[in-house]
């Protein structure tokens, strides 16, 4: 009498692990396809002159998007440079100095922020710097990557800063070093791998932005020469491209969506490596 | 503090001892913050009338005693008795517990350690802490760990800090194990010369007073008879308090023991008379083994 039964409950099983495990394959498959589709289209594209060369004029063969791959780090610098120390001393200050209550109201604000569109990113500070400054510019595109990665970067200070056992501040303190002291040269000495894997993803999280850089350094054919420029970058190059109604400009735009995409993904890999030696060396 | 109270401990034999403290004689006493000339045959530590409170509970409750300078005291009693709380209150750990309160006066050789111009970093710099589980930082060698509070309190000097290096690590009875790998990574050491490693750091900051929660609790026996013969050593130099769950331990290497029990200071007095006469039906109870 209870075999139907069993073979029911089985059945419900075997119907809840293929459901999952569809929904899992369903995650990776995208990533397959869009590596499918920009290595078809866009391999045979790259050569030496696309990462050396500027972009030509419609009609003409050739050219390349060095002046993007270039504005592209030009603006990861800049963020890195105004959001790290930002973003990181404000996870010191949630980890180690603040109230349990002020810090709910911080987390919050971050995680608001974190999940404001990126286009919104844009128009602030197209009002905040583009307007009153007269212009397109490379600093307001690296101002605003740079926001948006403070949350990201605070977060991600914050959680590794809390994985340091509590007995190393003790010691440090006891040791009679002063609690600043004890943080920057203990506690985030020890975090220090955290802290820069959480710096390298949120460098990858807006690499790939487009639309604040619309609003703020709105893309350059040419190379910029001063950060009151506009400048280019790749994913304004790839936009730019792709809607363009030229099949030149779209193998351009398909090359340069795989080479943004191995950027992103090289640093992923590269944060991959820091952890793990991380983990084996407090094992 | 107001003399004759009750528990105050008798004299100590160490009256004797002339002033100059050897392993300080090669330090620039401006490293460390100026130091009061200390009178021997006072108590090192007075404590009276300290309470610690972690938010509405109250942990420890009016305890008054003196911690005889150059000597061991051992703080004994259950888990969860306060031990561990007194101890903490005497270096001013329990400004880093956001509800934790702390009443009461605590005096290091008369100066009052919780005074408002006093600034806890100067007090700990004077009173060291070993804790139970061996804590080396981890990012560093076991030199590093030795130097890093003179380092992180502003001595560079290169000859100094080596000196201090070999003292400190003598005197913690790791020398000789470690004298060949000094810029090994601390963490790679055994636990016990991990922990003798902690101490060798307390001491290299020359603190007056070492105290030391459950020091060797995490230990094999082996390792724990060689912290037993350091502190015995060290008590030489040091005002040493030590919280231990071990009877035996306390039997063995202290010249005082505290009984808590509750949050309270049930005895204190010299060590031989706690275990073999104590004045406390619960004493006696605990010391036998009876309950705890």
């Amino acid at each position: 009498m209870t075999a139907p039964n069993h073979r029911w409950r089985n059945f419900k099983n075997a119907v809840v692990q293929t459901l999952t495990f569809a929904c899992a394959i369903l995650v990776v498959t995208p990533l397959v396809l869009v590596f499918y589709h920009l290595i078809s289209q866009g391999f045979s594209s790259i050569n030496w002159a696309f990462f050396t060369r500027l972009p030509k004029p419609v009609g003409e063969a050739g050219g390349g998007m060095a002046n993007a791959i270039v504005g592209t780090f030009i603006l990861l610098g800049q963020a890195a440079l105004f959001g790290v120390p930002v973003g990181v001393l404000g996870g010191v200050f949630l980890s180690e100095y603040g109230s349990s209550r002020l810090n709910w109201w911080i987390r919050f604000a971050a995680d608001v922020l974190n999940g404001v569109p990126s286009i919104t990113w844009g128009m602030v500070v197209y009002a905040l710097m583009v307007v009153p400054m007269r212009g397109f510019s490379a600093l307001a595109g690296g101002v605003v990557l740079g926001m948006m990665m403070i949350p990201l970067v605070m977060r991600t200070t914050e959680e590794v800063l809390q994985l340091v056992p509590g007995g190393y501040r003790e010691a440090a303190l006891a040791l009679g070093i002063a609690q600043w002291r004890a943080i920057v040269q203990i506690v985030m000495r020890t975090a220090l791998k955290g802290i820069v894997t959480g710096v390298l993803l949120a460098l990858a999280r807006v690499a790939g932005e487009t639309a604040p850089l619309l609003f703020t350094a709105l893309g350059n054919l040419g190379w910029a020469h001063k950060l009151n420029e506009p400048l280019a970058a790749m994913p304004l190059q790839i936009y730019i491209y792709g809607l363009s109604p030229y099949d030149d400009w779209h193998r351009q735009a398909w090359a340069g969506a795989l080479v943004l995409l191995v950027l992103v993904l090289a640093i992923n890999i590269g944060v991959r490596f820091l952890t793990r030696d991380r983990f084996q060396k407090q094992s | 503090m107001t003399p004759g109270e009750d528990k105050t401990i008798p004299e100590t034999r160490r009256e004797t001892r002339d002033e100059s403290r050897e392993p300080n004689s090669s330090v620039p006493p401006s490293a460390l913050g100026a130091r009061p000339s200390t009178v021997l045959t006072a108590p090192a530590l007075t404590v009276r009338h300290l309470s610690v409170f972690f938010g509405g509970n109250q942990a420890l409750k009016n305890t008054s005693l003196d911690i005889a300078a150059r000597a061991v005291t051992a703080i004994i009693g259950p888990s969860g008795c306060g031990k561990s709380t007194f101890l903490r209150a005497l270096n001013r750990m329990h400004e880093l517990t956001p509800e934790a309160r702390v009443e009461g006066e605590i005096r290091l050789f008369g100066e009052d350690i919780y005074a408002r111009n006093v600034e806890s970093v100067t007090v700990r710099r004077r009173i060291g802490m070993v804790f139970q589980k061996s804590n080396p930082f981890p990012t560093m060698s076991v030199v590093e760990n030795v130097t890093v509070g003179l380092r992180l309190n502003g001595v560079h000097n290169r000859k100094l800090l080596a000196e201090r290096t070999e003292l400190s690590l003598r005197m913690a009875a790791l020398w000789d194990e470690v004298k060949d790998r000094l810029h090994a990574p601390a963490i790679s050491l055994s636990g016990g010369q991990q922990q003798r490693l902690c101490i060798a750091r307390a001491l290299a900051v020359q603190p007056e007073v070492l105290l030391m929660d459950e020091p060797a609790s995490a230990l094999d026996p082996l390792a724990t008879a060689k912290i037993e013969d350091l502190i015995l050593e060290l008590k030489k130099d040091y005002t040493i308090v030590i919280v231990t769950h071990n009877m035996q331990q306390a039997a063995r290497m202290s010249d005082y023991t505290a009984f808590f029990y509750l949050g309270e200071l049930v005895e204190f007095g010299p060590t031989a008379k706690i275990f073999t006469s104590p004045s406390q039906k619960r004493t006696e109870d605990y010391v036998t083994g009876r309950f705890g």
